[in-house]
C-alpha cells in the first residue's frame, strides 16, 4: 500500500562535520577570516612550543631536583612523614569518594589516575634503581632503614591501594557524612603534629616549621591559613553586623584596612615587625610568621564572604527564631550561621584557590615554597638559564591543583543550588 | 494599682538589662583591645630602645645614598629619602594607570571573544583565561621577566620591527612624537574640534528626536577626528615629528625607552588582570536577559541600537563594581615588582626600611599610601557607579 517516497535529507552542508564547521567556524566572511588567522596563530605558537618542549627543553632540571620541589629542605630521612600525610589524605579521599559519591568520586578517580601515572613515570625514569638501592640500604642498616629507604614507587602504590580500600569501605555509608567532615578536620591537626614532631630523641623528633619547603610548604601555608582564618573571619563578619558600635567600628576598620593594602606589605610586616611586637623571649620562625601574615590577610576576605552569606538569610528566619524563643546568640548560632556558611562554601573554595596561588608571595620574604625552590634551583651553576623549564613546571603544578579546585567549586555550587533558590 | 504592678514586674535587674549589657560589653571589648595594643606597644618600644631606633619620620629628611633604576622625576643618590619614596609612588602610579588602560582593552576584547559564535575564537579566549587565572601572578611575572625579557638578545643583535620598534636586553625602544614648528597652529585646530564636538554632543543628547539615536555619539566623534585631520594637512608641514630610537655603540638613544623591568611588570599585570576583566565582562553581558534583546528588536531597534541602548547600559551596571575591584587588584599587585626589581613604592620602601633600620614608620607609610590609592579609586568608581545606576529609574 505505502509507496516509498524518496525523502530528501537535509542539505549535506548543514549536518555532520561539514555542518558543524560551517555553523561554528565559517558562518560569515569575517568569522572565516578570524578562523583562518587563529589557525595560523595556533599553528605557529603551539607548534613552536611543542618543538621546544620535546627537543630544546632540558627537563633534567626537574627530575634531578624533584625531592626539593616536593618537600624542600625537609630532611630526607624524615620524608616518610610526608608520605604518611599523603596516606592520610588518600584514606580520607577514598572514604569521602565512597560516602559522598558525586564530585568526591570524580576526585577519587582523578587522584587514582594521578598516582598510577606517577608510578608509571617513576618506573620509566628510574628503571628499578630505587629497589636496588633499597635492598642495599636495608641490608646494611637493617630495620631502622626500612621506612627511610622505601622507594617512592612503593609509597605511591600503597597510596593507590589505600585510596581504593577507603572507597570500598566507605561505599554506601551515608551515615558517616558528619563523622567524615570531623575526621577531615582532625586529620589536619594530625598532619601538623606529624610534620612537627616532639622532643629530641623520640621516634618522631621535632623538626620545626622552618624545614617545610616546596609543594609541602605551599600546601601547609594555604591550608593552615585558611583553617585558622575561618573562625576569625566568621567573628569579623558577625562583628561587622553587630549592633554594638565599638565592635562594629573595629571590624569595619580591620576589614577595610587589610583589603586596601597588598598581601606583600602584610607579609613584610609580620616578617619584620612581628618579632618587635612580641616579648623579647618569644621567638617564632619565618614560616609561622608567614602563616600569621596570610591568616590576618585572609581573615578580612573571609569576613566579607561570610557577610555575603549572612545578608542572604531572609529576615523571616531570624524573626521566626525569635518567635520560638531563641535568644540573639542562639539564633545566630543555630539558625543564621549554618545556612549562611552553607551558602558561602563556593566562595570559600574560591578564596582558598587565590590563597593557594598567593603563597608564592612567601618567596619575597625568603621562604622556600614551590616558587622559592624553583628560584634557588635556578641559582645553582649547573642549572643556569633554565628559567623556562622551571617556571613552566611550577606553573603547571599550580594549574593542576587550582583547576581541580575550581572544578570542584563549580560542582559544589551546582549541588547546593546556590543562586537558584 | 494594676499598672503599677505591671511596671514593677517588667523592671529587670540591671545585670539583665539589654541597654546596660550593651554598654558594658562594649567597654569590656575596648578595654581588651587597649590591653592587647598596649602590650604590643610596650614590646615594640622596648625592642626599639634595645636596637637604638628612634620613632618618627625624621629619616625622610636625610640623604638616601642609593640609586633608583628609573623614575618620572629626576633623582640622584644625594637626594633625600622622602624624594626617593615619591619616585617609588610615581612609578607605582605609572605602571598601575598604564596597566589599567591596556588591561581594560584586552579584557573587553577577550570577554567578547569568549561569547563569540566562532568556536575557535571562543576556545582560544577560554584557554587563555583558564591558564592565567589558575596560575599565580608571581610565577607569570618571573616567567615573563627572567624567561623572556632578560633572555632578549644583546644590543648588537637587537630585534627590529618595521625599522622603528626595537627590543633587546636593555628593554623596548619605541618612536617618540616631537612637536614640529607648525604644532602650535595645529593645536588650535584640536581645541576648536574639541569645543565643536562638545557643542554637538550637548545639542544632540538633549534633542527630543535624536537623543535615543547614535547622533550624540557619532557626530561629535566624527567631528573630533575629521577636523584635526583636515588641520594636519592645512598647516603645511606635518605638525608632529617621530623621533626614531638610534642605535648607539652600547645602547639606543632617543625615542621612548622602556626598561625590561617596567615592560615585564606591565606585560604580566596586563595579561593577568585582563583575564579577570574578561570574565567580568562576559558575566555582565550574559546578565542581560534574552527577553530584553528580543523586546528591543521587536520594537524595531537595529542591532547597533540594541547593543548601545539596551545591552550596554544594563551590562555596565553589573560590570562596574567587580571591575573596580579588578583595577584595585592591579594596583595592589604592582607591589610584586620587588620580585623583578622594578623600583615601585614597595620596593623603594623596603630599601629605605633596610637602610635606615626604621621598618615601623616606613611600613606605615607604605600601607597608608596604598590605602589612599585604594580609597581614591573606590570613591571615583563609586561616583561613576552611582551615575549609571540612577539611569535605571
Amino acid at each position: 500500500m505505502t509507496t516509498s517516497v524518496d525523502t530528501l535529507g537535509p542539505p549535506p552542508t548543514t549536518v555532520g562535520v561539514l555542518g558543524w564547521l560551517r555553523k561554528n567556524l565559517f558562518s560569515t566572511w569575517y568569522n572565516s577570516l578570524l578562523t583562518i588567522v587563529s589557525l595560523w596563530l595556533i599553528y605557529t605558537v603551539v607548534g613552536q612550543l611543542l618543538v621546544w618542549a620535546f627537543t630544546t627543553a632540558r627537563w633534567g632540571v626537574i627530575t634531578a631536583n624533584l625531592r626539593l620541589f616536593m618537600v624542600g629542605p625537609f630532611p630526607p630521612d624524615q620524608v616518610w612523614r610526608v608520605w604518611l600525610v599523603l596516606g592520610i589524605v588518600s584514606v580520607m579521599m577514598g572514604l569521602s569518594a565512597g560516602v559522598f559519591g558525586g564530585t568526591m568520586r570524580t576526585f577519587g578517580v582523578w587522584l587514582a589516575a594521578a598516582y598510577a601515572t606517577l608510578i608509571v613515570l617513576d618506573m620509566i625514569a628510574e628503571q628499578g634503581r630505587p629497589f636496588a638501592d633499597f635492598a642495599r640500604r636495608f641490608g646494611e642498616g637493617g630495620a631502622g632503614q626500612f621506612w627511610i629507604a622505601l622507594p617512592g614507587m612503593v609509597w605511591l602504590a600503597a597510596n593507590l591501594a589505600i585510596l581504593a580500600l577507603g572507597w570500598i569501605v566507605g561505599r554506601g555509608r551515608a551515615k558517616w557524612r558528619a563523622r567524615l567532615i570531623l575526621a577531615w578536620l582532625g586529620s589536619f591537626f594530625v598532619t601538623v603534629a606529624l610534620l612537627q614532631g616532639y622532643g629530641k630523641d623520640t621516634w618522631l623528633p621535632e623538626l620545626g616549621t622552618n624545614l617545610w619547603g616546596g609543594l609541602l610548604l605551599t600546601f601547609m601555608l594555604s591550608v593552615v591559613s585558611i583553617v585558622v582564618s575561618f573562625p576569625l573571619g566568621v567573628l569579623l563578619a558577625l562583628g561587622r553586623r553587630s549592633k554594638l558600635p565599638a565592635v562594629k567600628i573595629f571590624s569595619i576598620l580591620y576589614i577595610e584596612l587589610v583589603r586596601g593594602v597588598p598581601l606583600v606589605t602584610i607579609l613584610y610586616m609580620t616578617q619584620i615587625m612581628l618579632p618587635l611586637f612580641l616579648p623579647t623571649g618569644l621567638r617564632i620562625d619565618n614560616v609561622s610568621r608567614a602563616i600569621a601574615g596570610m591568616t590576618l590577610f585572609t581573615a578580612a576576605y573571609m569576613a566579607e564572604n561570610v557577610r555575603g552569606g549572612l545578608q542572604a538569610i531572609p529576615t523571616g528566619q531570624i524573626e521566626a527564631a525569635h518567635a520560638v524563643g531563641l535568644s540573639d546568640a542562639l539564633t545566630t548560632l543555630l539558625i543564621v550561621l549554618p545556612q549562611a556558611l552553607r551558602m558561602v562554601i563556593p566562595a570559600i573554595v574560591g578564596l582558598f584557590i587565590s590563597l593557594f596561588k598567593d603563597t608564592t608571595l612567601a618567596t619575597i620574604v625568603a621562604l622556600l615554597e614551590l616558587l622559592g625552590v624553583g628560584r634557588s634551583v635556578l641559582a645553582q651553576p649547573e642549572f643556569l638559564g633554565l628559567q623556562m623549564e622551571v617556571y613552566i613546571f611550577v606553573a603547571a603544578i599550580f594549574f593542576v591543583f587550582s583547576y581541580a579546585m575550581s572544578f570542584a567549586s563549580y560542582r559544589v555550587e551546582e549541588a547546593l543550588g546556590v543562586g537558584k533558590r | 494599682m494594676q499598672q503599677q504592678s505591671v511596671a514593677h514586674h517588667t523592671a529587670v535587674p540591671f545585670w539583665r538589662d539589654v541597654r546596660v549589657l550593651t554598654v558594658i560589653s562594649q567597654i569590656v571589648f575596648v578595654i581588651i583591645l587597649a590591653i592587647v595594643a598596649g602590650f604590643f606597644y610596650s614590646n615594640l618600644s622596648s625592642a626599639m630602645r634595645q636596637r637604638g631606633l628612634v620613632a618618627g619620620f625624621d629619616f625622610l629628611e636625610r640623604e638616601s645614598g642609593f640609586e633608583i633604576g628609573e623614575g618620572l622625576i629626576p633623582y640622584k643618590p644625594s637626594d633625600l629619602y622622602g624624594r626617593a619614596f615619591v619616585v617609588g609612588v610615581l612609578n607605582t602610579l605609572l605602571v598601575s594607570i598604564v596597566g589599567i588602560f591596556f588591561a581594560t582593552i584586552l579584557g573587553v576584547l577577550t570577554g567578547v571573544a569568549r561569547l563569540s559564535s566562532n568556536w575557535l575564537i571562543n576556545r582560544i579566549a577560554a584557554t587563555y583565561i583558564e591558564i592565567i587565572r589558575n596560575t599565580p601572578l608571581l610565577v607569570q611575572l618571573v616567567f615573563v621577566y627572567f624567561g623572556v625579557f632578560v633572555k632578549l638578545p644583546p644590543v648588537r643583535d637587537t630585534f627590529e620591527f618595521s625599522g622603528a620598534f626595537f627590543a633587546n636586553q636593555r628593554g623596548l625602544f619605541l618612536p617618540r612624537p616631537l612637536p614640529a614648528p607648525t604644532f602650535d597652529a595645529w593645536t588650535s585646530f584640536i581645541l576648536f574640534a574639541a569645543l565643536g564636538a562638545f557643542a554637538l554632543w550637548f545639542y544632540f543628547s538633549r534633542h527630543p528626536k535624536y537623543r535615543y539615536t547614535f547622533y550624540p555619539i557619532t557626530l561629535p566623534l566624527a567631528w573630533l577626528i575629521l577636523f584635526p585631520l583636515i588641520g594636519w594637512f592645512l598647516v603645511g608641514q606635518t605638525p608632529v615629528n617621530w623621533e626614531i630610537p638610534e642605535r648607539g655603540r652600547f645602547n639606543f638613544t632617543g625615542g621612548i625607552a622602556l626598561s625590561p623591568e617596567f615592560s615585564a611588570l606591565l606585560t604580566g599585570l596586563v595579561l593577568y588582570t585582563a583575564a579577570f576583566i574578561a570574565e567580568v565582562v562576559r558575566g555582565g553581558l550574559q546578565a542581560v536577559r534574552r527577553g530584553q534583546i528580543e523586546a528591543a528588536r521587536a520594537m524595531g531597534l537595529n542591532e547597533a541600537q540594541v547593543l548601545y541602548l539596551v545591552i550596554f547600559p544594563q551590562a555596565m551596571r553589573v560590570i562596574v563594581p567587580p571591575l573596580t575591584s579588578q583595577y584595585l587588584n592591579l594596583a595592589k599587585n604592582s607591589s610584586l615588582a620587588i620580585a623583578i626589581g622594578y623600583p615601585d613604592l614597595f620596593n623603594v620602601g623596603a630599601t629605605i626600611a633596610n637602610q635606615t633600620g626604621q621598618p615601623v614608620p616606613v611600613i606605615m607609610l607604605i600601607m597608608a599610601t596604598y590605602l589612599a590609592m585604594s580609597l581614591t579609586t573606590s570613591v571615583l568608581m563609586n561616583i561613576y557607579n552611582a551615575r549609571i545606576q540612577v539611569l535605571e529609574k
